[in-house]
């Protein structure tokens, strides 16, 4: 675990994969529920955890130099159903990339389990994991101005879903009407670090199955 | 319609509602947002005997025009400026009695950037995650100020402070950003790191409250491409690959890929808040407290 001193007050964690990200995420987590960490923001990310608003950064930064993490404990909660018409304009590039036919794009991307990696970008947008590595696509060369709010995406080792129109790179292979985020709504986002996900298909791409 | 409002009469460039954020949600990807010059807010608040996380007022260089539907106490602070009401003269940083219906005129910076009004009872637009703050990055709180827009205002609490004029730091003609290095000066040159914190630079015109773009030397890397995205904070000091450091501000995204050479120590930031394009800046490497 290489501690690195952020400012005055803030740390960041960094480990060596997303796998350990998550575990020391949730042993941190873990701590401050027991009441033994005092922090502002906890911020789950690729390989690293930040920990913002520290009293005493340098003893923490001492203690987990020397400390020995525990595998995350196994995911638990419900799993959230996100239903997603598989029409995105990128479909077919995403299928040549993955070597496969444009219909078993939505087979395999639904078919598949995800957990969110960790949240950024914009509220509610979370960075989720679950697709085996050969299915990697890369941004696009060009990113669009405008994505629209619900569309589903694929970029990386990740799969995400922008709450709200906004410019965006990501691979664009289908839209949902979930809402990722309402402030008014307790909690104001669908999914958050650690939550499970499933895709369910619906519309065109079920006939398609079918 | 409640007594307890604020007509907006002119919006000005961008004026914003701000409190103190809303801190706790970075795991969310919600920024912080809230005043950039805190002080300047707490302050005005102050003025008015409204509690320091009431909710203000933050114009950018050209001031606003307001009309109250009832008597308030109201207080300018920040970037100085000429206020009026119904066009008489009435004193900067300092409290001042606008009786309803009577035009508060918040002028142009003569200085700085952002003036900051607070009004007797506060706004109390709808909390968002427990702050009343406009974010520019997420559009997360009310819209920027529009012309004819009303703002309810909270009941007054207290007795306004009893002082004639406060004193606040003047705009600064030369910005000196205190750092610490880091976390990833290791991602540049030895001769960038010295020169990030020897030659001077200027406040690019693309600053905003997302953050204070420089002008300036190019900071050369040693390792190219992105890093995987990670935590960032106030201050933090990215470099994306024009090489040009951006230093971060209250409406900073909450993640990032680009390396951070160093931060900005908070005791500076609401003077970076108050800076003008074309301001000098020099960065001055601090050891961590």
């Amino acid at each position: 675990m290489n501690v690195l001193p952020v400012g005055d007050d803030a740390l960041l964690v960094e480990v060596s994969s997303g796998d350990e990200a998550e575990a020391l995420h949730a042993e941190l987590l873990r701590r401050r529920a027991e009441g033994s960490l005092t922090v502002r923001e906890i911020v789950p990310a690729a390989r690293t955890v930040l920990l913002d608003g520290l009293a005493d950064p340098d003893r923490l930064a001492s203690e987990l130099t020397a400390a020995e993490v525990p595998p995350a404990p196994p995911r638990a909660g419900d799993v959230v159903e996100i239903p997603v018409r598989y029409d995105g304009p990128d479909l077919a590039d995403v299928a040549a990339h993955w070597g496969v036919a444009q219909e078993e794009v939505a087979r395999i991307h639904a078919g598949t389990e995800y957990h969110v990696a960790f949240c950024g970008f914009a509220p509610g947008f979370g960075y989720l994991t679950g697709l085996p590595a050969r299915y990697d696509v890369p941004r696009r060369a060009t990113p669009r101005t405008a994505v629209p709010a619900g569309s589903v995406a694929l970029a990386g080792p990740y799969t995400g879903v922008y709450p709200r129109s906004s410019p965006g790179g990501w691979q664009l292979i289908g839209t949902t009407d979930a809402v990722l985020w309402d402030h008014t709504r307790v909690p104001a986002a669908l999914l958050s670090p650690g939550t499970r996900v499933r895709f369910v298909p619906v519309g065109p791409a079920r006939a398609v199955e079918a | 319609m409640t007594d307890r409002a604020l007509a907006v009469v002119r919006a000005g460039a961008l004026t914003t509602v701000q409190d103190r954020g809303r801190p706790g949600h970075a795991h969310l990807g919600v920024p912080r947002s809230g005043a950039l010059d805190a002080p300047a807010a707490a302050l005005v608040n102050r003025l008015v005997g409204n509690r320091p996380e009431a909710a203000v007022l933050e114009t950018t260089l050209d001031g606003c025009a307001l009309r109250p539907r009832s008597a308030v106490t109201v207080a300018v602070g920040g970037a100085p400026c000429r206020v009026t009401v119904d066009g008489r003269p009435v004193p900067w940083a300092a409290p001042v009695d606008v009786p309803a219906g009577a035009v508060l005129d918040v002028g142009a910076a003569d200085s700085g950037v952002r003036s900051y009004v607070a009004v007797s009872g506060g706004i109390v637009v709808e909390p968002v995650l427990g702050s009343r703050s406009t974010d520019l990055l997420s559009g997360l709180g009310p819209p920027p100020l529009t012309d004819g827009a009303v703002l309810p205002l909270g009941r007054p609490r207290a007795p306004h402070a009893r002082v004639d004029v406060a004193p606040q730091p003047a705009p600064p003609a030369e910005l000196v950003l205190r750092v610490t290095p880091g976390p990833r000066d290791d991602w540049f040159t030895p001769e960038a790191v010295r020169t990030f914190t020897s030659r001077p630079y200027r406040v690019s015109p693309a600053s905003n409250r997302i953050g204070l773009r420089m002008d300036g030397p190019v900071l050369q890397r040693v390792r190219p491409g992105e890093l995987p995205s990670e935590g960032m904070v106030l201050g933090a000091v990215q470099v994306p690959p024009d090489g040009r450091p951006v230093v971060f501000l209250a409406d900073h995204p909450t993640t990032g890929g680009y390396p951070v050479i160093a931060v900005v120590r908070a005791a500076c930031l609401a003077a970076a808040a108050q800076a003008v394009p074309g301001t000098p800046v020099r960065f001055l490497a601090v050891r961590r407290r």
